[in-house]
């Protein structure tokens, strides 16, 4: 079992997880779109890139009504960012496996506050989606597929981090695997495509004179 | 499945595009639409939720192009979309969106949903899903020109009475002009007060201006209930009026999805770009006004702010040319809280004015106006659309609110330095 999950499972999620991916953003972002025969009053470019990174903020007045899922969604996905780039194993992981080189990892107790983070951030935004009515009509089987999914992976690192058991590396990776699978068929996808749809809408904003 | 909604589904497909891709497979259902959309806030509805009023295309887009959409469809165990899906979503996108696009704004994901609600709402016009009202304008405005049935007797009418109390010629059909103006038919009937005060304004700036007896009437019927081709036609006669007439420049009135219509979406439902320029009239009267071409006397003295109408400001980036305007000629002009690109709509926009069956929600919906407008304590509301001046008009009267509600091209005529030489 090891040698399937260690081996050929993992190049194969690895496989659909490259190949998935870059599909769906190449069918995006190369297939023709219409041209837009309007005269712009200003520029698409600029506009694109400004909403590219003014989204990462909320609207102020709105701050007071959509606070739960922006404190809960920043919380949640800045510790899966640390967890993921910076918990030791992660990085000695993709420097042997992947890439070849690595760096610093995050100290313990570093990866300790991100875990809290992110366990606390994923619990919100789910207890959210279960209790509020608009993300309750809302929400897709998809929506919650994924929650639990992140949330098993994020559980079984973390354990398997701090027990140092095998079985328990084993499972943490098999789970993985399963993500990586299911990722591109998925609303988990957005990690990638909200670039693509700020860039979208900042352009048509833009070429309006609209700063959005 | 029957043929409409074969008509519906066939218009639905056709409108997924890279960019709807992207929008759907980017959404991860957080709900924060809901708080930036007046018919949510002020019903607490969540059928109102922005991105809820897309279902009807993103199960189009899931069943037909998702892996797991086309695998539950291939194994018989995703309902098929129902005629009765297109059916319950007619009430959603027509009556209870005004197409204001301030979830657009506000999206994280940065998806731009009143684009998809449009796409929506094409798909629900080809399935003949659409509110009878605006069925009946939009024919009319294909058969007769204007969705309120204003010919050209009506206007040469007005046109007479306004001549007469101005004593200023307003010219029609004359070839070679600088700008040719267009109109609604709401300004025609409700507020010929716009046309006189264009041609007050057009007189002392010296601009060379006319009508067109072929083509006045700005509005689109077509782009309110989601008909593009319908949309094109109307489109076109703005057109061949322009080049008739062989004219620079054509002015968009005061009316926003006029605007919308005319100067971002006209170029795109013809297939073609124009031979000419688009401007808004906020836009020539700040230009005026600049360049010292238009002079000015005395200011307004009453506490005032501006409404800014959605598709002329969010959704058409005209948004420091009023303020420039008012600054010009009021003294107590104040800003809503939340206002510009992320002002709040009346709540008729988008068609839900004219679809009466959608009056006692646009009057709920309201009160999201009201509040702002309380909250400043103003004697007057200057806007620059002639649908917005209406639902505002309805909406105070409902609420008993006493304030006065003025065109800002009107009011702008009413402070031109008079030329007593003429």
């Amino acid at each position: 079992m090891a040698t399937f999950i260690d081996g050929f499972l993992w190049y194969f999620a690895l496989a659909v997880f490259v190949i998935g991916v870059s599909g769906n953003l190449v069918t995006i972002i190369l297939a023709s779109r219409k041209v837009d025969l309007s005269v712009p009053r200003d520029s698409a470019f600029s506009g694109a890139l400004r909403t590219l990174f003014s989204r990462f903020l909320p609207d102020q007045h709105m701050l007071s009504r959509i606070g739960i899922q922006v404190v809960a969604g920043y919380m949640f996905h800045l510790g899966l960012f640390i967890l993921l780039f910076f918990a030791a194993p992660h990085v000695a992981f993709l420097e042997e496996n992947i890439l070849g080189f690595g760096w610093t990892a995050a100290p313990h107790w570093l990866f300790i506050v991100a875990s809290q983070f992110a366990f606390l951030g994923i619990i919100m935004l789910w207890l959210y989606r279960m209790t509020n009515s608009v993300s309750r009509l809302i929400s897709k089987l998809d929506d919650h597929v994924a929650t639990i999914l992140t949330f098993l992976v994020m559980l079984s690192g973390c354990l398997a981090l701090l027990e140092s058991f095998e079985t328990l590396r084993l499972l943490h990776r098999f789970l993985v695997e399963l993500l990586l699978i299911y990722f591109p068929f998925s609303r988990l996808m957005h990690a990638f495509t909200f670039v693509p749809s700020r860039l979208f809408t900042g352009a048509w904003f833009g070429r309006r004179g609209v700063d959005s | 499945m029957s043929e409409r909604l074969e008509r519906g589904l066939s218009k639905l497909r056709s409108q997924i595009d890279p960019k709807v891709k992207s929008f759907f497979s980017s959404c991860v259902h957080c709900g924060i639409c809901a708080e930036s959309c007046l018919f949510f806030t002020e019903t607490r509805d969540p059928r109102y939720t922005p991105i809820y009023k897309t279902e009807p295309l993103r199960k189009v887009w899931q069943q037909e192009y998702t892996f797991w959409g086309k695998l539950a469809s291939k194994l018989g165990i995703a309902a098929p979309i129902a005629e009765q899906d297109l059916a319950d979503w007619e009430e959603l996108v027509y009556d209870g969106c005004s197409m204001c696009g301030r979830c657009s704004m506000v999206c994280p994901m940065g998806i731009d949903i009143a684009q998809i609600i449009f796409k929506v709402k094409t798909g629900l016009s080809a399935a003949g899903f659409s509110p009878p009202d605006l069925a009946e304008t939009t024919q009319r405005a294909v058969d007769i020109g204007s969705p309120m049935g204003v010919k050209l007797p009506a206007l040469q009418a007005q046109i007479g009475h306004i001549e007469e109390e101005i004593n200023l010629k307003i010219p029609v059909d004359v070839e070679g002009s600088e700008y040719m103006a267009l109109l609604s038919s709401m300004e025609i009937m409700y507020f010929p007060e716009y046309i006189s005060a264009l041609a007050k304004i057009f007189h002392q700036a010296g601009v060379s201006w006319t009508l067109c007896s072929d083509a006045f009437e700005a509005t689109n019927s077509g782009l309110q209930i989601g008909n593009t081709e319908v949309a094109g036609v109307l489109v076109e006669r703005i057109v061949a009026g322009a080049e008739k007439l062989k004219v620079k420049n054509v002015i968009s009135p005061e009316c926003g999805h006029a605007y919308t219509a005319i100067r971002w979406e006209g170029p795109n439902f013809i297939g073609r770009p124009y031979s000419f320029k688009v401007v808004h009239i906020l836009e020539l009267l700040d230009e005026l006004l600049q360049s010292g071409r238009l002079k000015t006397t005395g200011k307004e003295s009453s506490r005032l702010t501006f409404h800014d109408p959605c598709s002329i400001v969010r959704r058409g980036g005209v948004e420091t040319q009023p303020r420039h305007i008012l600054n010009a000629i009021a003294e107590n002009a104040v800003e809503m809280t939340e206002h510009g690109a992320m002002n709040w709509c009346c709540g008729g926009g988008g068609g839900v004015s004219g679809n009466e069956r959608a009056e006692p929600l646009k009057l709920k919906v309201f009160n999201r106006k009201k509040s702002q407008l309380e909250e400043l304590d103003v004697e007057t509301i200057v806007t620059s659309c002639s649908n917005c001046r209406l639902v505002i008009e309805d909406g105070l009267e409902a609420n008993d609110m006493e304030i006065n509600i003025v065109g800002l091209t009107e009011m702008l005529a009413d402070h031109l330095v008079v030329d007593n030489s003429q």
